[in-house]
């Protein structure tokens, strides 16, 4: 397998607060990441590092080969990294069909269309034409999720997907998982929920404060390793 | 009678003062920038029009031409060059510079052609009229500036809500910060909406042009109206920023039929009973 995206000891600051401190990630092609960690662990930081929404000049960031670290986020889209932002963040004057539309600006060629999305999630095609914040909250995050298939990434990046949604809704969107990796697309889903992560990673990273405090594969982890990694202590 | 002819002509100077909002509202809508020298770009397109016309001695069509085609690549670079730079959360800056820029453009055209006022001639257009009857005159030119009014409010509507490009200045006017995840870049897509906001002042200037006498200090007051008709309208939505216009136009012209003084008067009067009756504007589209 073929390394599709890799950072060598990452770090982030906000003016004098460091949000991470040398972080090394990877992620093979083909395969679904989790990372998980408590509220300001620095997972959204990470991500905002890969996809070019803070300026990681300097940094070691290396996507398909390439050095990605300092470059603008559009450009970084266009090699096919795409993002699903936290909170979903829908273009509110814009119908679902706008919404997703849009997710193909880049005009990056592939499996995913308009239609294949539908497919995906068929409960959007007869709400096509609603406004995109009419939705539910599940809805809307398949909108998030399918503007960002739109742009045929070979990475996607998914943030805090299952937020505020039902357990119900939470299996629907992520049952959406395999089929995205069958299409070729690696996945790297960030998660509060540990078991929802576990189920659906090949490999999870834990962050804490700023750093990774456990790395491996779903089965090799016991609960105990989790929750020291995840709390930072074992009673917790 | 006398009063429908009255009406009819503020129906028409309606049209240009919806042009003069329409390129304001259009920047404002996609990038929260208030731009203070509006009403000096206008006026730079009524000069651009009058070198076209007098010194190159160019029919006023391919003139008008030239100057949309002059000020949508300024507005693009300028966007770019400049204007980005102090975009930001903070809304003062681009009022900040942009008053600065209104000082300077109407200090150089002070300098380049006095101030003497101009007008740019359009011969038998400029006093040709539709006669109904004794009291009833549509003169052809305030008819055909309304008709290129419409049709550009027309087009911008097309644009915004028909094309890939109107989707994009749509969704970055909603959430500029992750149009980048769209895999498109701001500073490109402000620039955009600069090209096509100086697009529609070139025809507002240049209309202006032939329409009235105009000296490098006019700028302001159309800014004013330019505001006044947005705000009568209600941001956001561009046929009502068309209605503001025409209620702007049709107010000052009462005005102007009760005594020549208050024509001014009016219009702002007009505009304060809209602003305490409703705030938002008459045609306000509710956002979530």
């Amino acid at each position: 397998m073929t390394k599709l995206l890799e950072t060598q000891d990452l770090t982030a600051h906000y003016g004098d607060f460091q949000a991470l401190f040398g972080i090394d990630l990877s992620v093979e092609e083909g395969e679904t990441i989790a990372i998980i960690g408590s509220n300001g662990a620095g997972k959204s930081t990470f991500l905002r590092a890969v996809t070019g929404m803070r300026p990681a000049t300097g940094q070691n960031i290396t996507y398909d080969g390439q050095q990605i670290a300092g470059m603008t986020a559009d450009r970084i889209h266009h090699l096919g990294l795409a993002m699903v932002p936290e909170g979903r963040r829908l273009f509110s004057s814009l119908s679902v069909e706008e919404n997703l539309k849009i997710g193909a600006a880049g005009k990056r060629t592939g499996p995913w269309n308009l239609d294949e999305v539908f497919k995906l999630f068929p409960a959007l095609l007869e709400r096509r034409r609603h406004g995109g914040t009419e939705l539910s909250g599940g809805q809307q995050q398949m909108v998030a999720i399918g503007r960002a298939l739109m742009s045929n990434p070979r990475l996607l990046l998914c943030d805090e997907i299952s937020l505020g949604l039902a357990p119900k809704i939470i299996r629907e969107i992520y049952a959406a998982v395999p089929l995205i990796r069958e299409r070729g697309t690696s996945l790297v889903v960030i998660e509060q929920d540990i078991a929802q992560a576990l189920r659906v990673a090949n490999r999870v990273y834990c962050f804490q404060e700023g750093r990774v405090s456990l790395t491996g594969q779903p089965s090799e982890l016991s609960r105990d390793a989790i929750a020291k990694a995840y709390f930072g202590t074992e009673d917790s | 009678m006398e009063w429908i002819n009255v009406i009819v002509q503020g129906i028409l100077l309606g049209g240009l003062y919806a042009l003069f909002a329409a390129g304001l509202s259009l920047m404002f809508g996609v990038m929260r920038f208030i731009n203070i020298a509006h009403g000096d770009f206008i006026v730079v397109a009524a000069y651009l029009l009058l070198v076209m016309v007098m010194t190159l001695g160019l029919p006023p069509v391919v003139g008008i031409g030239m100057v949309v085609i002059l000020m949508s690549a300024v507005g693009y670079l300028g966007q770019r060059i400049l204007l980005n730079r102090v975009l930001d959360e903070d809304i003062l800056p681009p009022v900040l510079v942009t008053f600065g820029l209104s000082i300077i453009i109407q200090n150089s055209l002070l300098e380049a052609f006095s101030a003497d006022s101009q007008r740019v001639p359009s011969g038998n257009f400029a006093t040709a009229s539709l006669t109904f009857n004794d009291e009833l005159a549509i003169g052809v030119l305030p008819l055909a500036m309304f008709l290129a009014a419409v049709g550009v409010i027309g087009v911008l509507q097309f644009i915004f809500f028909r094309t890939a490009l109107g989707r994009l200045l749509r969704a970055t006017s909603d959430d500029p910060e992750i149009i980048p995840l769209m895999g498109a870049n701001n500073s490109h897509v402000f620039a955009i909406a600069t090209a096509l906001a100086s697009a529609v002042v070139a025809v507002a200037g240049t209309m202006l042009a032939m329409k009235t006498n105009f000296d490098p200090t006019i700028g302001p007051s159309r800014l004013l109206f330019a505001f006044e008709a947005v705000i009568i309208g209600g941001m956001g939505n561009i046929w009502g920023t068309l209605a503001g216009g025409i209620i702007l136009g049709v107010a000052q012209t009462i005005g102007a039929q009760i005594d020549a003084g208050y024509q001014i008067l009016a219009g702002h009067l007009a505009f304060l009973a809209v602003l305490i009756v409703r705030p938002m504007g008459l045609f306000a589209k509710a956002k979530g």
